[in-house]
């Protein structure tokens, strides 16, 4: 029973995670139909402007508040790339998706191998706090801090989403524009504004990702290709999710978190480590199946 | 209030606007006819900068062709679509404070015109009744003053009643605005504009004043359409 619930928490946790990366794709395609292949970039650039943040700051600078700093840094960086990247290569080339995959999936590449080239293959490790290291005892269950701290952001992202969509001016030109844009902006209003919006949302929970990603799964350890491995997830779990739909991106990540880690427990038992990725592939292909549009997505 | 000069319009490899020429005075109704497929709606469209097309568009003195959509509606053309598109999954109050587009809307004037639309304020707007949305669309149009409306088949698939309700409030908007009125409905126009363009394969072929459609025969020849009184 303990081991069972630890894995729970332990797949929340990396349900957690994937929502963070999947809400900003999901809005994103949601509201502009653009398959971000960068979004995993934003991931990286976040984690690694985290590790320089960690390493530079001054030895004065006590340990928790260290990493607040460089999970507050993170967030920026993802949000400035992200917006960056809205403004220079996607907004002249709306209404082109073949052009938008190919610049985001070169933008990928690119800053891989920037990444690659000035601080080497090597993963980096990131200074943290002694007590995001350790486990807390909840009953008679002892659970990673770290796995409390990827729920804790994930629920935080989700509920300020879930606010800002349905109470915030532009959460509300968000949500029309996801329905019909063209409607939006002949109201008079710029829809663009809040394409770069979604963008910059998107990346700052990217960038929150990267690093609660390398301190909750990665041992402390950013690398460069980091992100590409969690983006395939990501967009699984959009899909899964319904695109657009932020619930279902929620739901759709618990689910393939922890399906993922129950099955790579139970099977890994059993030297079938693996299969807990491709548990997450069939789980897609059912839901596809079963749901075309995904789990809340509406039919397009 | 606008002026349109060979304007073009290609879609999809179509030419569907073959150099429409027209213009509107200020004030009052002037209706587009037209067969289905002639480029009404891709008229209207390529106005709001919905749809790429080449040739001039001055509304308010100002060349808008190029602009982007809403720097054309912030102009003060508002837009009230064939299909209402009204955001159904938005309530309708949600609806009409998108329409605010970031100034204070006129309430007391649209729930004045509008009472049903207070009433079902935090109902999703999908769930309206057709001739409900059609008063949701219009509605957003009003919140803000708008000098000219382009409006699109506002009666199509209206039950007679509530067509003589939105005609209602149209004849009553044509005396604040400048309103291009695209509609198949002979009688409807008949009743509200002063002016009639009839479009044919993406042009216009012939412009003149409303009351020449009491000629049955004219009308049927022109536009090849009639409807319900």
């Amino acid at each position: 029973m303990s081991t069972f619930i630890a894995i729970s928490f332990s797949g929340l946790a990396l349900g957690a995670i994937y929502f963070l990366v999947a809400s900003g794709l999901s809005l994103i395609y949601g509201l502009m139909e653009v398959l971000n292949f960068a979004h995993g970039a934003f991931l990286t650039v976040g984690a690694y402007a985290a590790w320089v943040t960690a390493t530079h700051l001054p030895a004065s600078v006590s340990a928790p508040e260290r990493f607040l700093v460089a999970v507050v840094v993170a967030v920026l960086a993802g949000a400035v790339i992200a917006g960056a990247t809205e403004v220079a290569l996607i907004r002249p080339l709306y209404r082109r998706p073949v052009s938008q995959i190919l610049v985001t999936v070169g933008l990928d590449l690119v800053v891989v191998a920037l990444l690659l080239g000035v601080f080497g293959s090597n993963s980096q490790a990131v200074p943290v706090p002694s007590w995001l290291a350790g486990a807390t005892r909840v009953g008679p269950e002892i659970l990673p801090n770290a796995d409390f701290v990827a729920l804790g952001a994930g629920a935080a992202v989700l509920l300020g989403l879930v606010w800002f969509l349905g109470h915030a001016r532009y959460g509300l030109i968000i949500r029309a524009g996801v329905e019909n844009r063209d409607m939006v902006a002949a109201l008079g209003i710029n829809v663009r504004r809040a394409f770069t919006l979604v963008f910059v949302i998107g990346g700052a929970a990217a960038g929150l990702a990267g690093i609660l990603n390398s301190v909750v799964f990665s041992g402390a350890l950013v690398s460069p290709t980091q992100g590409d491995s969690l983006l395939i997830f990501a967009f699984i779990v959009v899909v899964i999710g319904g695109l657009g739909s932020l619930w279902g991106s929620a739901l759709a990540a618990v689910m393939v978190g922890m399906l993922q880690d129950y099955v790579s427990f139970y099977a890994g038992t059993g030297g079938l480590a693996q299969m807990g990725s491709i548990s997450v592939v069939l789980l897609l292909a059912v839901v596809l199946l079963v749901r075309p549009s995904g789990l809340m997505g509406e039919a397009r | 209030m606008l002026e349109v000069s060979d304007l073009h319009v290609r879609l999809g490899g179509a030419h569907i606007l073959q150099g429409v020429s027209f213009s509107v005075a200020a004030g009052g109704v002037t209706a587009m006819m037209g067969r289905n497929g002639v480029g009404k709606t891709t008229t209207l469209k390529a106005l709001l900068g919905l749809v790429p097309s080449t040739g001039s568009a001055r509304i308010m003195g100002q060349e808008v062709r190029g602009w982007p959509t809403h720097r054309i509606a912030q102009l003060g053309v508002g837009y009230v679509p064939e299909e209402r598109e009204i955001f159904t999954r938005l309530t309708v109050a949600e609806n009409l404070r998108l329409a605010e587009a970031g100034l204070s809307g006129d309430y007391p004037r649209v729930y004045s015109l509008f009472p049903e639309l207070q009433e079902r304020g935090r109902q999703a707007a999908g769930t309206l009744s057709g001739g409900q949305q059609q008063m949701l669309a219009i509605a957003r149009v009003l919140l803000r003053v708008r000098p000219l409306l382009l409006v699109d088949e506002p009666t199509k698939g209206l039950a007679p009643k509530l067509v003589g309700e939105v005609v209602e409030v149209l004849a009553q908007l044509s005396s604040s605005a400048t309103i291009l009125l695209v509609e198949q409905n002979v009688h409807v126009v008949r009743r509200l504009a002063q002016r009639v363009l009839v479009l044919d394969h993406g042009e216009v072929v012939h412009e003149g004043p409303a009351d020449e459609l009491s000629d049955e025969n004219l009308a049927r020849r022109l536009v090849g359409v009639s409807g319900p009184e």
